[in-house]
């Protein structure tokens, strides 16, 4: 086997764009759920909804690809405010319901055969419309090293990305530290209690809808960005499942933790796919019980089993600390 | 201990001493006036209240056997629960539509009959919450340490001061979660006094709580009102209501059946009633831990 190939695989997955644009998706829900208790199962809507205004405004629009950029944050609010509004007085439940909803019906907007002229139908929309994005790329070559290997344009997004990541992980430290994010944490806990005190619930589970939402918008302008494409299929709910194993794994409610978890995922994910593929092509395994074009779906299984251990032995996750966040403790 | 600052008690005293004592009696300066509150849930008629008013500064009880509507008339004042039809004030303003954090807002803070601690919140995070006017509650300040910083402090150093009075100090960095029932109890108190009420309205304080630290209880009860508080609260132990309150309504089936002095009101031949039908219950009242 080809060990240093894997790892260098490995590693620049570990490291590279899907793990930067699950980690800002799972910060949102971060916010959402870690922190505010909030049961979001649309983040992949917030991620079309940045990904499409993104794509859509330069292509069909002729914005600027940073004004586009400002208007998806814009178009995030309000498909937060669209979510919210109607469930969030109500009990936690419907939000769940409703935003699973609401995200596959931006998906199915987005590839309906109606906006086929401007929304690109279900092939999506491919085009230039990073451009302005890339020419600031300073980089002519990529990076090229035993561990590590990006294409020019992907050294790009992965350095600006991890830029971004780094700003929106410095703010949530510094708003979850304080007392507004403490009145986040006591709403987690018991609506009731923090009504009797004087709090406005509705306000604040609202505020953090938005911003948990317009950072996973965050994450689709740079899944848009990053293949100059946006498809309708990549926004479906197992997007929004992984953001959520991303977060579990890493342990909610920590301000790092979506970060390390996409780390390891993405990570795990490779590694998982490297090991069987030279396995299979080198006939450690029969082909009877994997063939090579199995490998993709069996490396989820796999990982998916060692999360389902991690849950058993750690539910917690890896960074959580058990006493405060422990999945099942309702204490 | 505190000390005692009787010219409340004794004000409330003298006030509702010269009172007719009947249901619904008007009071000589009442916090809050209520009329005609009525609350059905489906064909139950849980509270219908036609005449309430309970006097500032004093301690009032309100008692009645186990499902006479205690918990909802104090979920319809707090704006917890709906009414079909009545009217409300406190302190003169109107309050029958308005949502509970505005009512809280207003100086009207209630418990709950069941605790509502914050379990994962830290004790001091716990009291830290409750404060008004917090500037780092805004999410626009909320990044801007310098801006929120001092008052945070401020409040820091009241929570501290009303942790050692409830003698909870020694837990402040402790999860809720790792207190006992009794202990949460106090917890939940002290933060309601967090919120600077005028009134506190105290659902079953003593449901649960171990004879020492219900004596203790007691004491902070007193200590409100002699600090210039109202408070109403419900209670089933009759010794401790005749022992703190200066007045005590008796609910039955949704209505106000007595009113009148601790001692007195034992006596009428309505509260016996009310309590023969459901003597059982009183005994068996066992809530919380
Ligand atoms: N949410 C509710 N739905 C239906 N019935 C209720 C509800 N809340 C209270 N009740 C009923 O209203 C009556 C009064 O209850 P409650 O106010 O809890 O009494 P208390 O606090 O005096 O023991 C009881 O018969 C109770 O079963
Ligand atoms: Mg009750």
């Amino acid at each position: 086997m080809d060990f240093l190939f894997i790892i260098q695989q490995s590693l620049s997955s570990a490291i590279g764009v899907n793990t930067i644009i699950f980690a800002l998706a799972a910060i949102g829900l971060n916010m959402h759920f870690g922190y505010t208790g909030l049961l979001n199962f649309g983040q992949a809507g917030f991620l079309a909804v940045g990904a499409y205004t993104t794509a859509v405004l330069v292509v069909s629009f002729d914005f600027s690809l940073w004004a586009a950029l400002g208007m998806s944050v814009l178009a995030s609010v309000l498909f937060a405010l669209l979510l919210g509004v109607p469930t969030l007085r109500l009990r936690a439940d419907y939000l769940a319901i409703v935003t699973i909803a609401a995200a596959e019906i931006v998906r199915q907007i987005a590839r309906s055969a109606t906006f086929n002229d401007t929304l690109g139908g279900s092939d999506g929309i491919t085009g230039k419309f990073g451009k302005a994005y890339f020419d600031l790329n300073p980089f002519t070559e990529g990076l090229e090293t035993p561990i590590l290997r990006f294409s020019p344009n992907d050294l790009w997004v992965v350095i600006t990305g991890w830029l971004l990541v780094a700003a929106v992980l410095g703010f949530m430290w510094l708003i979850v530290n304080s007392p507004w994010g403490r009145v986040l944490k006591a709403i987690r806990e018991d609506e009731e209690a923090v009504r009797s005190i004087g709090k406005n619930v509705y306000l604040y589970k609202m505020q953090s809808l938005i911003l948990g939402g317009v950072i996973g918008s965050f994450g689709g302008a740079v899944y848009a960005l990053s293949r100059q494409s946006v498809q309708p299929d990549n926004y479906s709910t197992f997007l929004t499942f992984f953001a959520y194993t991303v977060l579990i794994l890493g342990g909610a409610a920590r301000v790092f933790s979506p970060v390390i978890g996409s780390i390891i995922f993405w990570f795990l994910l490779v590694f998982v796919e490297q090991v069987l593929r030279q396995a299979v092509e080198q006939n450690y395994i029969p082909d009877w019980l994997i063939n090579a074009n199995q490998v993709s779906q069996v490396r989820f299984m796999l990982v998916g089993l060692g999360l389902m251990l991690l849950m058993v032995f750690r539910p917690q996750g890896i960074f959580g600390d058990k006493k405060e966040l422990a999945l099942d403790a309702r204490a | 201990m505190h000390a005692p600052n009787s010219t409340y008690a004794a004000e409330a005293k003298k006030a509702l001493v010269a009172l007719d004592p009947r249901p619904g009696v008007d009071k000589p300066d009442p916090i809050i006036v209520a009329e005609g509150i009525k609350r059905t849930f489906g064909g139950l008629t849980a509270v219908d209240v036609t005449k309430m008013q309970v006097q500032r500064h004093s301690i009032t009880a309100l008692i009645g056997p186990n499902g006479a509507g205690k918990t909802t008339l104090f979920n319809l004042l707090t704006g917890f629960d709906r009414a079909q039809s009545g009217s409300w004030t406190f302190n003169g303003n109107e309050i029958s539509k308005t949502p509970p954090h505005k009512i809280a807002r207003q100086g009207m803070v209630r418990t709950f009959q069941l605790t509502k601690s914050l379990y994962r919140l830290t004790v001091m995070d716990n009291m830290r919450l409750a404060a008004t006017a917090q500037r780092g509650e805004s999410i626009f300040l909320s990044p801007l340490r310098f801006v929120w910083g001092s008052q945070e402090k401020e409040i820091t150093e009241r929570a501290e001061s009303l942790l050692e009075r409830f003698k909870l100090i020694d837990k402040k960095d402790d999860f809720a979660a790792a207190l006992s029932g009794g202990q949460r109890k106090l917890l939940e108190m002290a933060r309601a006094l967090m919120v600077n009420p005028e009134i506190v309205m105290l659902d079953e304080p003593m449901a649960g709580v171990n004879p020492a630290l219900k004596q203790s209880l007691l004491g902070h009860i007193r200590s409100l009102r002699d600090d210039g508080m109202t408070v109403l609260f419900v209670e089933h132990d009759m010794d401790m209501v005749r022992d703190i309150s200066d007045w005590v309504v008796v609910m039955a089936q949704g209505q106000i059946v007595a009113e009148g002095e601790p001692h007195e009101v034992m006596k009428d031949q309505a509260v016996i009633d009310a309590y023969l039908g459901a003597h059982h219950d009183m005994t068996l009242e066992t809530e919380d831990r």
